[in-house]
């Protein structure tokens, strides 16, 4: 499980970003997991919790917005959601998929005090 | 108190990324090929680079960095072929990061052919690391089962070659390569895929030679 690594990278992206806007304190953090991120995010949840202690972010709460594997076939050019993973087109069965979203970890955005 | 929302956006991978993107430029430059071999623990990584040595060396050189919750052992087996390795023990991490492999940079010898990195034995925490590599290869080993690529895709999508191992062990190892090449290539139709016994040497020579394919293409790619 890495997701304490995952969250020590999330930290250092937060305090910088709050150096820079000259902030004091974080309220709340915003997340976007892809379901092909290769984490869980109910234990980022928890890996944020330990974290946060003793930080800017001590009273912060993390909010999670799980994004689906979407994706776009190369030749009939239809975009759809793919719960199993399984990378064949479900209208036409070709291959060679585009992926759109899903597979990403992002920091969204941030509620600071200033 | 005044509240003000700050709109990131920002990868939490993304320094990871930017120094394995600077990896892989520096290395290719130079001509190596870097390969990064995931798996679980115990499917065979370490005696399948031993047994490359043999087919690669004395034609081409190699190195190795091993990376391991704890103990020299893998580098020291690498080590005794009589090619360069380093072990980075990760003292608890269940992956490598592209950090630890470029701290050794310095020490790659520039006149290298290919650069083997051996992961941790895990198939899930290493699959969202990039380390700089040309070539990610998964490997499965037959006793650990043909239902491996759906149960672990991120493993099986983000890799470019599937190494089958130990299919000496089939019979009796009940496992149906066909299926698991099906199961591997529907999560991820690009996925080249090869079938080995280190122990007994098959398969390995073909496997060698794509390396050497790649290496080619690399250094064609760059003149």
């Amino acid at each position: 499980m890495h997701e304490l690594s995952v969250v020590a990278n999330l930290f250092e992206i937060l305090e910088e970003k709050v150096r820079e806007k000259k902030g004091k304190k974080i309220f709340s953090v915003k997340l976007q997991v892809g379901a092909l991120a290769g984490v869980v995010p109910e234990l980022l949840m928890t890996a944020f919790d330990i974290y946060k202690k003793d930080t800017i972010a001590s009273e912060a709460e993390l909010e999670i917005k799980k994004v689906a594997l979407k994706v776009q076939c190369k030749d009939c050019h239809k975009v759809m959601v793919k719960d199993d993973f399984i990378f064949i087109c479900d209208h036409c069965g070709f291959t060679n998929l585009k992926t759109l979203e899903g597979t990403e970890m992002i920091l969204e955005k941030m509620d600071i005090e200033v | 108190m005044t509240k003000k929302e700050i709109l990131v956006l920002e990868d939490l991978l993304g320094s990871n990324k930017k120094i394995a993107a600077d990896i892989r430029e520096k290395l290719s430059q130079k001509g190596i090929l870097t390969v990064n071999l995931m798996s679980s623990p115990g499917a065979g990584k370490t005696t399948l680079l031993e047994s490359i040595a043999e087919h690669l060396t004395p034609d081409h050189k190699m190195a190795v960095i091993e990376g391991d919750i704890e103990t020299e052992r893998d580098a020291e087996r690498i080590r005794a072929k009589g090619i360069p390795a380093w072990q980075i023990i990760t003292g608890g991490a269940c992956h490598l990061e592209a950090k630890m492999v470029g701290k050794l940079l310095p020490e790659i010898p520039p006149d290298l052919d290919f650069l083997f990195i051996e992961n941790v034995g895990n198939l899930v925490c290493p699959a969202s690391y990039d380390l700089g590599e040309n070539i990610r290869c998964v490997l499965l080993s037959t006793p650990e089962g043909d239902d491996k690529p759906k149960k672990y895709p991120k493993a099986f999508t983000t890799s470019d070659w599937l190494i089958i191992t130990k299919t000496d062990l089939v019979p009796p190892v009940p496992f149906d390569i066909q299926r698991a090449i099906k199961e591997a290539q529907e999560v991820n139709p690009s996925l080249k895929t090869f079938t080995v016994s280190a122990l007994k040497g098959k398969g390995v020579e073909e496997l060698v030679g794509q390396l050497i394919s790649a290496l080619k293409k690399l250094r064609k790619d760059n003149a």
